[in-house]
């Protein structure tokens, strides 16, 4: 049985004054992600990603349809703390998921409300700052960080509680590209000591790096393949409204011209190979 | 200027006083306060000021951080010592139109300034050397048995936790709001002081509204972190008393003495 299993999630906001037209944020959507895979999700503001996001560990229950983690369904209250104690989820602005001011008791947050004894607790916590990089910050004031440094902290904080599944919502989305590379860097790597991975995001290039690419649409499943194969189909990659990365829109307007360009080329290397090759 | 509050900040310098168990350093902060308020000599408040001064000494806080935090409550204490010098009844010293000033009202503005002057930098102390964590702990100890007669220990010090915490980010938001407003030709700096307070509304209505939205991200983001209320947490770092609380405690009950024998002498 795979880890995380949704079937027909419907998820409708209620919207006061508009009852009689209701536009769900997720029509119909049936997934399954395996343990330790490492997927991403995308789409344009609106598709229903962060919606399909927080439905996976029950913030949000669904309108119709079943969310299943582990066997257990999210929308029986006597599971709800189970399940968020195995996928715990970092959102996109750093500033408010910090619940205490000072670093280490802001990463013990999690650990102290699942009730674990105090020393285990230091020990996951040191070990999570190690993870993140940020061990020699733990005693600093939160406000003292940068973004980026930030957002490690909240990473820390789902890591203390030793989930088996992280869920990112958009977690770069406000950081410059520096921080970016940090926390993908830090993504990667504890997806690689095992823990599986759902990764919302804007940006191509992070899109780019996971085993599998769900793109979203209007509530919908548009496309659910390898960022390869996503990205090689440039109609595809049109049709769901976002926009081609460089490198595949200079493949598909070399292709325009008559060369024969294998799909393939999805990066800069490939490109520059192809082109070496084709001289 | 909006930068410069320190009050409610810690500084961390792992210090004798950094290290007594919170609940030690709320007690003695709150016997402090009394005490300022039972002695009514300077020399009363010399001895205090001298007893304050060996624990700022003690805590290793750099005295220049802890007087930063004085400025901006400076309007306050000018307001008071100014007040206390032209209201106050007795022996005229000097008089000009409708400004009196009488010795009594120099002796009592000092007196006030003084003892303003002493709180804030008393108060100040506690949270600038205990973490915010352990402050909010202290509390919840502090506060549990009043827990069989209704007090919501654990909330309220979750609330303290997280108004601290917040506190930083709230006066960025702001920071971002006047800025706009600036940008868009709002004048702050100019009119009476009316004027100046009803150019505040287009700050704090916005500041509102946000501190709304930040509150209810933060909830979700509590939620997604398994919190469920004070029932069934533990602590990383559990308080204890220790044999230097005990010293404390004998060192705060002897300076309450003190203070009770000025007075009463």
């Amino acid at each position: 049985m795979p880890f995380i299993e949704i079937k027909n999630l419907r998820y409708e906001y209620y919207q006061p004054g508009c009852e009689d037209e209701s536009s769900p944020a997720i029509k119909d959507v049936s997934l399954s992600i395996e343990k330790g895979s490492f997927v991403a999700i995308c789409g344009i503001n609106g598709s229903g990603k962060s919606t399909l996001a927080k439905s996976i560990n029950g913030l949000l229950v669904p309108t119709s349809g079943k969310v299943f983690v582990d066997g257990m369904d999210t929308a029986d209250d006597s599971n709800i703390w189970d399940i968020r104690s195995r996928v715990a989820m970092v959102f996109q602005n750093p500033d408010n998921q910090i619940v205490s001011s000072i670093v280490e008791d802001d990463v013990a947050f999690g650990p102290e409300n699942l009730g674990i004894d105090p020393a285990e607790i230091r020990r996951r916590v040191d070990d999570a700052l190690t993870q993140v990089g940020m061990y020699k910050h733990r005693n600093k004031g939160a406000h003292m960080l940068s973004g980026g440094q930030k957002q490690r902290i909240a990473i820390a904080g789902a890591v203390a509680m030793r989930p088996e599944c992280i869920v990112f919502d958009e977690p770069t989305a406000m950081l410059d590209p520096k921080g970016r590379e940090k926390i993908m860097k830090i993504i990667r790597q504890l997806n690689s000591e095992g823990i599986t991975t759902i990764l919302i995001t804007h940006f191509m290039s992070e899109a780019c790096q996971a085993d599998r690419l769900i793109v979203m649409k209007e509530g919908q499943v548009y496309s659910d393949c390898t960022p390869m194969e996503f990205y090689s189909d440039g109609e595809l990659v049109k049709g769901a409204g976002l926009e081609l990365p460089p490198v595949i829109e200079l493949r598909e307007r070399i292709r325009q011209h008559g060369v024969d360009i294998p799909s393939t080329v999805t990066d800069e290397n490939t490109l520059i190979e192809f082109v070496e090759k084709y001289r | 200027m909006i930068r410069d509050i320190t009050l409610g900040q810690y500084f961390p310098a792992g210090s004798i006083i950094h290290s007594l168990d919170a609940r030690t350093k709320i007690l003695g902060t709150l016997l402090f306060v009394i005490e300022l308020f039972v002695v009514d000599s300077f020399f009363g408040f010399a001895v205090l000021a001298t007893f304050l001064a060996a624990i700022i000494a003690a805590s290793k806080v750099p005295v220049k951080f802890i007087f930063r935090g004085l400025t901006p409550v400076f309007a306050i204490i000018l307001f008071t010592f100014v007040i206390n010098l032209f209201m106050s009844p007795g022996r005229v010293l000097w008089h000009w139109w409708f400004l009196t000033i009488t010795v009594e009202g120099v002796r009592r503005a000092f007196f006030m300034a003084v003892r303003l002057v002493l709180l804030i930098i008393g108060s100040s102390m506690l949270t600038l050397c205990t973490k915010p964590i352990q402050l909010t702990d202290g509390l919840e100890k502090l506060l549990k048995p009043f827990k069989a007669i209704g007090v919501p220990s654990h909330e309220i010090a979750l609330m303290m936790t997280i108004a601290l915490r917040f506190i930083p980010t709230l006066m960025e938001e702001a920071d971002k709001i006047i800025k706009a407003q600036q940008a868009r030709g709002a004048d702050f700096e100019s009119g009476n002081i009316f004027r100046r307070g009803k150019a505040l509304i287009p700050i704090l209505i916005p500041l509102f509204v946000s501190s709304f939205r930040i509150a209810q991200e933060l909830a979700l983001a509590m939620e997604a972190r398994c919190y469920n209320g004070g029932g069934g947490r533990t602590r990383m770092n559990e308080i204890h008393f220790a044999r230097r609380d005990a010293l404390a405690g004998v060192l705060m009950a002897a300076s309450l003495g003190a203070a009770i024998a000025i007075r009463i002498l």
